[in-house]
Order: structure tokens, then sequence, then C-alpha cells
């Protein structure tokens, strides 16, 4: 374990630079915490407060001298690796026939700077769908392939974090090259860094630094403890696939169809969701086609579109979808849950819809035995 | 870096000849345009075609296993893909990948009679199952195949039915919804063909496809009749933007169709049929 002063963040993103990285991390845009490229260290956001709760988002200064006293926005990482739009290929044609043109994978080395570890929880979980099945998405893979992570551990989660619960934060065990901690020994900010490969004791070697002492791993150890204790929120997931199986046909899904405006919100800033769908474009005169691939959402009616209509047409089979899939069908198919307790949905929700509690009206409602039948799911769609 | 193996990317494929079977069904038969060999496929398996400037969609192969060096896909036109198929021409090319998807299990029905029950167009990715059975046809008790449509004029590869019926070794029941011009044959709902039908219903494996609703009382039909769960598998459809388990489309519960499926043995599927919007 090694420390390095605040300043020393500027020399590791230069040094990022000049082994080919494109580095991209949390910028403030539009009044939010974004990912977007870090051209300097300036881009970098920097002794911000968020404030998140269900429905709601802020972010105001500091003003404390803390330097990452925010918890991730909407923005996720998949961005950059399961990318929201992909042309998957081209056909052009002539008179001798099609022709297809496959897509360059790849654009070059990606660095993500500062990813939390409920998102890097999400990254593993991703590289179970595209990467560990019976197919590989060459896309992500080619993505994945040369990423180089600087994780950072959350000092200050926000108000809609449930990490704990699921076993996925405060701290990153793995999944990182490097991963900091912010601290504040003598009242200024300082950074213990943890070396988590090769690569990144290669990196960490280029900058200033010097070992960490007993007292800054001391500090690291209360940081990360007061932030565990900070996480309000949480999720029982204790034999959630039981209780998703016996709720199919609870009341609780007429009453969150309720309150869903079926915006598809809660999927787009999801690290987990991978629902995708393919547009075909055609030039105006019909010689080249493009197919692309973009995020799709369970959402949207069309989803599950065959001969003249959809499966789930009602608004609360496909919030049930959503959440059925999320923490119980997941477990089934991916051996972990598909959710990592970012909080993201909750926040980011229009109306407030809060994953954690409609667990908790589930479980209520049988408790209170009205947790299944008796629901006619008329007039909700 | 190219994409070389990305799995959405498919591989060209001239039509060799087209056949209408009904008025908006058409079986094409295809072969590659791109160089490769077409790969052996399983009975049951399915392709993503793709027409150029329209789209891609599953469509099962309803060909002979034996002979896979000719790819045949028999498709009803029912929307945009389907429709600007049935406009092409032998030469056209279209694109294809695959195959993808669970087979027909036609090695559990070894020494079992086997009961082929198909409505509509279910019937095209149930052809390959019976060829299999006919191409080793001494393996199998009686097999017996029942299919149901609409009306006598949506009866899918008339002339090889015709053939079926005279064989000695196959026995083929044909009803329709509807009786319309000369048509002397049964009437009714291909259900109703279930109880009559000679097999032995403790040692028949069941192979059925259809609409889900059609499935939904052949198994009931089935299972009256004395036919074990674990024999009866079904095929399912659910709409698919990718078959390589990356577009999230085709789940029923915690099943993948495209991966999964699309054949199932009833016991995987019994819990989630009688959901309603799953
Ligand atoms: C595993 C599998 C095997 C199939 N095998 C055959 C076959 O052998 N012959 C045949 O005629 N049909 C088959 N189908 C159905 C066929 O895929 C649809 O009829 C076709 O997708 C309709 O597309 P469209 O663009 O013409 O229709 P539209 O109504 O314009 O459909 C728009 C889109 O919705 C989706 N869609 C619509 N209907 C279906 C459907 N029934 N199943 C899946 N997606 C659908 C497709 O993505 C389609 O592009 C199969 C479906 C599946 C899942
Ligand atoms: S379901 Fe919500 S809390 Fe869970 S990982 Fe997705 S956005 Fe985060
Ligand atoms: S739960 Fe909230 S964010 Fe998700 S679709 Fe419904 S209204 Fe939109
Ligand atoms: S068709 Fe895309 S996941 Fe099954």
């Amino acid at each position: 374990m090694w420390t390095i002063q605040p300043r020393g963040l500027g020399d590791l993103l230069e040094a990022l630079r000049n082994r080919g990285y494109r580095v991209v991390g949390p910028v403030v845009r539009d009044g939010a915490i974004c990912y977007e490229d870090l051209g300097s260290i300036e881009d970098l956001a920097l002794a911000w407060l968020d404030e998140q709760e269900p429905g709601n988002y802020r972010l105001t200064g500091s003003g404390n001298g803390d330097l990452f006293s925010y918890s991730p926005g909407a923005h996720t990482w998949k961005k950059f690796l399961h990318k929201p739009s992909v042309t998957l290929w081209r056909a052009t044609k002539d008179q001798k026939g099609l022709h297809l043109k496959e897509e360059p994978t790849a654009e070059g080395k990606v660095a993500l700077f500062g990813a939390r570890p409920c998102e890097l929880a999400a990254i593993a979980i991703q590289d179970r769908v595209f990467l560990e099945g019976p197919f590989v998405d060459s896309f992500y893979a080619a993505a994945r392939k040369e990423m180089f992570v600087v994780a950072l551990n959350c000092s200050h989660p926000s108000k809609s974090c449930f990490c704990v619960s699921m076993k996925t934060g405060p701290r990153a065990a793995t999944g990182f090259d490097l991963c900091l901690t912010e601290i504040h020994p003598n009242g200024e900010a300082e950074l213990v860094v943890e070396v988590g490969s090769e690569t990144g004791g290669l990196i960490l070697a280029d900058l200033q630094r010097r070992e960490a002492t007993e007292k800054d791993l001391e500090a690291v150890r209360k940081t990360l403890e007061e932030a565990e204790q900070r996480v309000e929120r949480s999720l029982d997931t204790e034999g959630i696939q039981g209780l998703f199986d016996r709720s199919f046909e609870s009341p609780q899904w007429d009453d969150v169809a309720r309150r869903c405006l079926g915006c598809a919100n809660c999927t787009m800033v999801c690290p987990t969701c991978f629902c995708t769908t393919v547009v075909e474009s055609s030039d105006l005169a019909g010689a080249e086609a493009t197919r692309t691939r973009i995020w799709d959402s369970c959402f949207t009616k069309d989803f599950t579109y065959i001969h003249g209509g959809s499966v789930r047409p009602s608004g609360y089979s496909r919030y049930r979808q959503w959440i059925t899939h999320k923490l119980a069908n997941w477990i089934e198919q991916f051996g972990t849950s598909g959710c990592v307790g970012c909080g993201r949905c909750i926040t980011w929700c229009p109306v407030g819809i809060d994953i954690t509690a409609e667990v908790e009206a589930l479980r209520a409602r049988e408790r209170t035995g009205s947790g299944s039948g008796g629901s006619s799911h008329e007039g909700n769609a | 870096m190219i994409a070389a193996a990305d799995p959405m990317v498919p591989n060209l494929h001239r039509i060799q000849k087209v056949t209408q079977e009904t008025s908006d069904t058409f079986t094409l038969a295809l072969a590659p345009s791109c160089g490769r060999k077409c790969p052996a496929f399983r009975p049951g398996q399915f392709n993503m075609l793709y027409v150029f400037g329209v789209g891609e969609v599953p469509i099962s192969i309803s060909g002979d296993p034996a002979t896979p060096e000719t790819l045949v896909h028999t498709t009803r036109a029912v929307g945009a893909v389907t429709a600007a198929m049935k406009k092409m021409r032998p030469g056209d090319q279209l694109g294809v990948r695959g195959p993808y998807g669970t087979e027909w299990p036609v090695a559990e029905a070894h020494d079992r009679d086997v009961v082929i029950v198909a409505g509509g167009i279910g019937l095209a990715p149930l052809r390959p199952a019976l060829y299999s059975l006919l191409n080793h046809r001494e393996r199998y008790g009686r097999v017996v195949l029942l299919y149901g449509t609409r009306s006598p004029e949506d009866i899918l590869y008339r002339t090889e039915i015709q053939k079926w019926r005279s064989q000695f070794d196959l026995d083929v029941h044909v009803t329709v919804d509807r009786a319309t011009g000369k048509w002397r044959g049964n009437v009714g709902v291909v259900t109703s063909l279930i109880p009559k039908a000679p097999f032995d219903p403790y040692h028949a494996t069941a192979f059925v496809c259809g609409p889900e609703i059609m499935m939904r009382y052949t198994i009931l039909a089935l299972l009256k009749r004395g036919v074990e769960k674990d024999s009866i598998h079904l095929s399912m459809e659910r709409n698919m933007k990718c078959a390589v388990g990356f577009c999230g489309h085709c789940q029923i519960g915690p099943l993948f169709v495209c991966r999964d499926g699309p054949v199932f043995g009833y016991p995987r599927l019994e819990k989630l049929l009688d959901k309603r919007e799953l």
C-alpha cells in the first residue's frame, strides 16, 4: 500500500495518457456527475457533494476539503464497454449482389478513472453475460480486454446506495489495477493506493509516492467502516427467488403499476441491464444498409412483440419482469444477482419508485396474507 | 481489429429454389454464396435470416438433417421481413447466421412410439425431426403425425404429405378448423385427433409445435391419454433480436428461448406456461 498527494491524481492521469490510454472519469455536466473523457486533471469532478434520494438528485460544492464526497450519477461505465449504440456491420448491394462489411471492434485502450466498488461488481456481472456464455460479444470483449481500472472506494455513500446488503461495497475487493481511498490524516486530503495488478504497479512506480503508514491504513479502515454504517438503505435478499415465485399474482404489481410511468429510466441508468435491439437503416438509394445495435428496455411494449401482440401488454407485467429478472431470475441465469445496489434506479426514477421498498412491500403483503391471488390486473395497461 | 468472429455477423446465401406452399407460405432452398459450407444442424434448430434493407428474423430449419448442403426454410409471410422475403426469387441473396438452439431429442425416442403434433406453420420446425425418424425408421416404434391447419388451402408440403400417407410405417392424420371445397377429411382442432391416434401413450415420446394455445390443449390431451410429462417436448416462440443470449428479448421467466430452447421438455415449462404476461 502506498500513499499519494491529491496532485498525484494529475500525474496518474498523465501516466495513463502517456501509455496510450483514453482516460474517462467523473466530470460535472448539466449539474450532475457524468462519465466523460478526462482531457486533463482540471476536468475531474473534485470537491462536489451530491444529495440523492428517491426521484431526486442535487449536486453542490462540498466546501469541506473533501475530494470525493459524491457517489455515482446517472452515467455508468457501461457506456464505454457495452456501448449505447454499436454499428455491427454494413451491407452494400450492386449488380453482383450483396457485400458485407464488418465493423472494427475497438478504438483503443480505455482507462476508467474512479470506478466505485458497486460499479466493478456490475462490470463483473456484464462479463458473465457477454464473455462467459456460449457466445462472446466481440465488441464488448475488445473494449474490456484493454481496460485499465482506477477504482475509488466510497467514503460518502448517497442515500440511495444499498451496496452493503448486496455485498458489493463500499470497499472494492477485486477487479481493479489501482484502488484509491481518500483519507484526511491531518485535515488534508491524501489518497491511499492499493495495487491490484502488475500494470497497476508499473504505473504507480512512475508517481511520487510514499509507503503507507500504519496510521494511513487505520484511517482507511475507519473511513470505510464509517461509510458502511452510513449506508442506510438495504435490500433483504434472503430467499428472494422464492419470494418472487410466490408473488407472481401479488396485488403489489397493480400498486406499482399505478405509479410507474414506464419511462425506462431505471433500465437506462442501471449498470447491469444489458438488453438491446438492432435497427436497420438504409441510404436513400437503397444501396447500403447499416445494422446498429442500441440499448433497449423491457419497459417498452414492442420488446416482446410477436404476431400481432405483445407478450407483456400491461405496465404491471413489465415492471414485474424488470424487478424479477434483476433480483431473482438473474441468479438462475448467471449465478449472481443482477443488482449491485448502486441506487441509480431509485434516484433517477421520476416518481421515486424504490426497488428496495418494492421488495419490502412484497414481503409485507406475504406476511399479512395479501400476497397472492385476489388481483384482477384489469385496466392497468 | 476486425470483428471476424462476432456472432451477429451473418453469412451470405443465395436462393436456389422457391416453392410456394400456400398463398402466404413459401419454402426457400439456400446455398452459401460466401465460400463456406453449410454447417450441420439438428432437427428443431433455427437460423436468423436477414433481408437486405428490411431486417432479420428467426426461422426454423425445415430441411433434412442428413443433407445439410442445402439449407431449407419454410416461412409464413406475416409482417415486414417475412413479406419482403416472400418477394425474393432464385438468385437473390439473404444473410444467414446459425444454427441456434436446442433440438428435438430424437435419440431419446429410440424403441418408443413417436407422436408429432403440429399446428399450422408449426409443421416446418418438426419436419427435420420427421426426416430424422424416417431416415432411421427401424429404431422407432409407431410414428404418428397429427397435423391441424385452418383450412384445406393452408396445408403445407402437400405432395410430401400424400407420400407419407401412403407409407405403411407412418400414420398421418390431418384435420382442418374449417372445411372448404372438396375436403372430406377430419374437421376440428388437432387435439381432437389425440384420443384415437394409434400410439401407446405409456411408451411414447411427443414433439409439439404450433400456436401457444394449441400447445397447451395438446399437452392436456396427451397427459390425459397417459403420456408422461417427461416425454413431451415443445418448441417456443418469442421475439428475438440476437439468438445468442445478448439482447434479452426472448426471456420466459429464467429461460432464454434462443439459448435454452426453442425446444424444451415440458417439465421445464410447466409452471411458466400458465403464467399470464410472464
Ligand atoms: C425459434 C423461432 C423459430 C421460428 N420459426 C419459424 C418458421 O420456421 N417459419 C415461420 O414462418 N416463422 C417462424 N418463426 C416466427 C417468425 O420469426 C416471425 O413470423 C417473424 O419474426 C415475423 O417477422 P416480420 O418482420 O415479418 O413480422 P412483423 O409483424 O413485422 O414483426 C416485427 C418484428 O417482431 C418480431 N416478431 C414478430 N412475430 C414474431 C414471432 N412470431 N416470433 C418471433 N418474433 C416475432 C420480429 O423481431 C419482427 O421483425 C419462428 C420464431 C422463432 C422465435
Ligand atoms: S437495479 Fe437499481 S440499484 Fe440495482 S444495480 Fe440496477 S440501477 Fe443499481
Ligand atoms: S420504475 Fe421509475 S424509472 Fe423505471 S420505468 Fe417505472 S417510472 Fe420509469
Ligand atoms: S434472442 Fe437475444 S437473448 Fe435470446
